[in-house]
């Protein structure tokens, strides 16, 4: 797909230029995260089948290889790909700046494949049954790792590409005064990544090495620190992605504009300063860390990003509470909420997003975050049951709906099955919210992540839980399997529509409706 | 719009409602922030870590020792342990055990210390629900008070290979 660097279009709807070559990268890296999201998605339901009593599913070794690829395929690869068609469009597109070097970007995009092929081949021949977090002494075949490392290289080159339209955009003067707010969130979702992704080199390349048999002996509890440096890091990305996009689907369903760029730049801000420090919650049960330590890591700082969360909270709704009254929703305190565009896909996925990220996902985290409650929580389905309410009910769901969007906008092509995508948000939010608090409950009455059996019928010691355990891991993957419908709905309709949904003439105006 | 600069000079100071809800929010951050010293110092509820390394060899080997000094029999080809009042207290977590079985008395103080000689384990307390991450190479120090009789369970949390989910270790507490 060489494009010309300076071939554009103008977009009918928004009057952005976007650039041929960005929007060639976006729609491979957009693409390519579907496929992810797919295999991850067929590996979620038989993982939900096989937690489902009734059903027990896979056996122990498949189960185990399917949830390592689940975790892989969702939480790395899927975000990942998408977040960069997200930089480029948040880059390039909203400056109507041509992008800074499409070839490097290109490069980025095959060290993302070439890395990401190479994990999945490495999990699905029995090479790195080692979940995604892959403790140390527990190895993996060295090609897992060498996979891991190209894929965090593209993904820094990514970055690096997003900054460099940044400057190009600057020095050809394609806007006028300070970025908009969604760039300067995703700039602060950028400044994140290249903190993190330092951190995976640091400890990637030297368990590569170990697996290698160069070095002899790693700490597994260094590797821990180092590990969820960058694993718990990477989270914030995709919290400071999902946060500017529901920024632009505010902007794009309903017209909602920020009452105050200063607070909302501000709380980004605290974002880049304050996130970081929360990586260490991962570690309070750990033999490492002393008390002194663990009460510092938990009762500081982290609660300034957590007020950020706060303000956006507070701004976005209010965005689209005074949109909506301009246009002449007044009536009563909520009949702007009451007429908003439910029915069409990008509002309620906003909504949806919104409130189980915030609500679910933001109290159980600060809940399970502080140093005493880490230990009921620690390792069982409770915490499977918090990061599925932020990086799934929160950051999927809000991806999600901005696809509904870009097809249209940046891919000029129409959406096939409106119907379809309209229900999309509903089916995947009401299916989620059943899985976490069926796991949850489940993990609250002791049940651990990561297990094959929860009736112990195997054990030389034999266990079980009270009965109620099995009541909620049934909830749980009943939602599983409702949520994975939803899943399905998606990638249905996104992949029917990209491919052979109705070119738009070039002046064709199109959203959703 | 969020998708182009801002028209104007945007350093505006913030309206009433933006400033009660930052304010109830800081306040509450405030809070927070003192109740995690505070339930330490006044609740006394965190954990006793005292950071130690231990080779995984040697953990194994003073485990072997005290399972030897204080075994009083087997169960399933576990050994069973009376350790003393107020003795140390050593638990090995290995693929897929945690050795040995423990008999302990009601309101007696022991310090325990829990490693694995093999990959990382979950040391998963039931039904009380109380977890800690076990890591090879380091000895997790607790200070456990018993105070109900009963029997326990101990189920593994972290994954350490295809038996994982038959990894489960028993306390027995005696009046
Ligand atoms: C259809 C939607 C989904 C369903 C039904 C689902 C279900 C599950 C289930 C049942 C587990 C296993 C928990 C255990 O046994 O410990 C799990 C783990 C996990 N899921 Fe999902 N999931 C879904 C979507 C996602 C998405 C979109 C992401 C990330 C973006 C994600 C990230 C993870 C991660 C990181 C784990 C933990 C794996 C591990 O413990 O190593 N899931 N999920
Ligand atoms: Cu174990
Ligand atoms: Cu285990």
């Amino acid at each position: 797909m060489a494009a010309n660097e300076m071939e554009f279009r103008t977009c009918p709807i928004t009057g952005k230029k976007v650039y041929a070559t960005t929007q060639n990268l976006m729609w491979i890296n957009a693409v390519t995260a579907v496929v992810f999201i797919l295999i991850g998605g067929i590996m979620a339901l038989l993982v939900a089948l096989t937690r489902l009593p009734a059903v027990h599913l896979l056996s122990p070794e498949w189960f185990y290889k399917a949830l390592t690829a689940h975790g892989l395929n969702m939480l790395v690869f899927w975000i990942i790909f998408f977040e960069v068609a997200g930089l480029y469009f948040g880059s390039s597109v909203l400056l109507n700046s041509r992008l800074a070097a499409p070839k490097v970007a290109w490069l980025a995009y095959i060290l993302m494949l070439v890395g990401s092929v190479l994990v999945d081949v490495m999990v699905f021949t029995d090479n790195a049954t080692v979940m995604f977090s892959s403790y140390v002494p527990l190895q993996a075949h060295p090609l897992y790792y060498l996979g891991i490392i190209l894929f965090a290289v593209g993904a820094l080159t990514a970055c690096g590409i997003f900054f460099g339209t940044l400057a190009i955009a600057k020095a050809d003067k394609t806007y006028e005064g300070s970025l908009p707010l969604v760039t300067f969130g995703l700039s602060a979702a950028a400044i994140i990544a290249v903190f993190t992704l330092a951190c995976g080199a640091i400890i990637y390349i030297p368990t590569f090495l170990w697996s290698l048999g160069v070095i002899k002996n790693l700490d597994p509890a260094m590797y821990r620190l180092i590990f969820w440096g960058f694993g718990h890091s990477s989270q914030q990305i995709n919290v400071t992605a999902m946060v500017s996009i529901w920024y632009l689907l505010g902007a794009l369903t309903v017209g909602a504009k920020p009452v105050n760029e200063k607070i909302c730049r501000s709380a980004f801000v605290l974002y880049i300063l304050f996130i970081n420090l929360a990586s260490e919650h991962h570690l309070l049960t750990d033999p490492t860390l002393s008390p002194a330590h663990k009460i510092w890591n938990t009762g500081y700082f982290m609660y300034m990003a957590v007020l950020a969360s706060m303000i956006h909270a507070l701004a976005i709704p209010m965005a689209v509470e005074v949109a909506q009254r301009k246009k002449g929703y007044t009536k009563g305190l909520f009949e702007w909420l009451t007429k908003a565009p439910w029915g069409e896909p990008g509002f309620p996925a906003m909504i949806f997003s919104l409130l189980i990220f915030g609500f679910i996902g933001g109290i159980t985290g600060v809940v399970y975050g502080t140093e005493q409650l880490s230990i009921k929580s620690h390792n069982t389905w409770a915490l499977t049951g918090h990061f599925h309410a932020t990086v799934v009910g929160g950051t999927t769901l809000a991806f999600m709906g901005l696809t509904y969007y870009v097809i249209p906008l940046i891919f000029r092509r129409e959406i096939i099955g409106k119907k379809w995508a309209s229900a999309q948000p509903y089916v995947y939010a009401i299916g989620l919210i059943l899985l976490i608090l069926g796991m949850s409950g489940a993990g609250i009455l002791g049940s651990p992540r990561r297990h094959w059996d929860v009736t112990f019928a195997d054990s030389i010691i034999p266990f079980s839980f009270d009965p109620t355990v099995l009541l909620f891991t049934t909830i749980a993957a009943l939602g599983g399997i409702l949520a994975a419908v939803g899943g399905a709905m998606y990638v249905g309709v996104s992949v029917l529509s990209v491919f052979l949904g109705r070119k738009l003439a070039p002046n064709e105006a199109k959203l959703v409706y | 719009m969020p998708i182009t600069s801002p028209e104007t000079y945007w350093w505006k100071p913030a309206d009433k409602e933006e400033k009660i809800w930052i304010s109830v929010a800081i306040v509450w951050c405030l809070i927070l922030f003192t109740m995690m010293p505070l339930w330490h110092f006044v609740g006394g509820q965190n954990p006793s870590v005292e950071p130690m390394k231990i080779r995984p060899d040697d953990f194994d080997k003073v485990t072997g020792a005290f399972i030897e000094k204080y075994k009083i029999g087997e169960e399933s080809g576990i050994p069973v342990v009376k350790p003393p009042d107020g003795a140390d207290v050593y638990l090995k977590g290995q693929m897929w055990n945690w050795i040995p079985i423990l008999e302990l008395k009601k309101g007696v103080n022991y310090k325990f210390h829990i490693s694995s000689v093999d990959l990382m384990h979950g040391f998963s307390l039931q039904p009380m629900n109380m977890n800690f991450q076990i890591v090879p190479g380091h000895d997790n120090i607790l200070n456990l008070t018993p105070t109900a009789s009963g029997t326990y369970h101990i189920i593994c949390n972290e994954f350490c290979g295809v038996g994982h989910h038959t990894m489960v270790g028993k306390i027995v507490v005696k009046d």
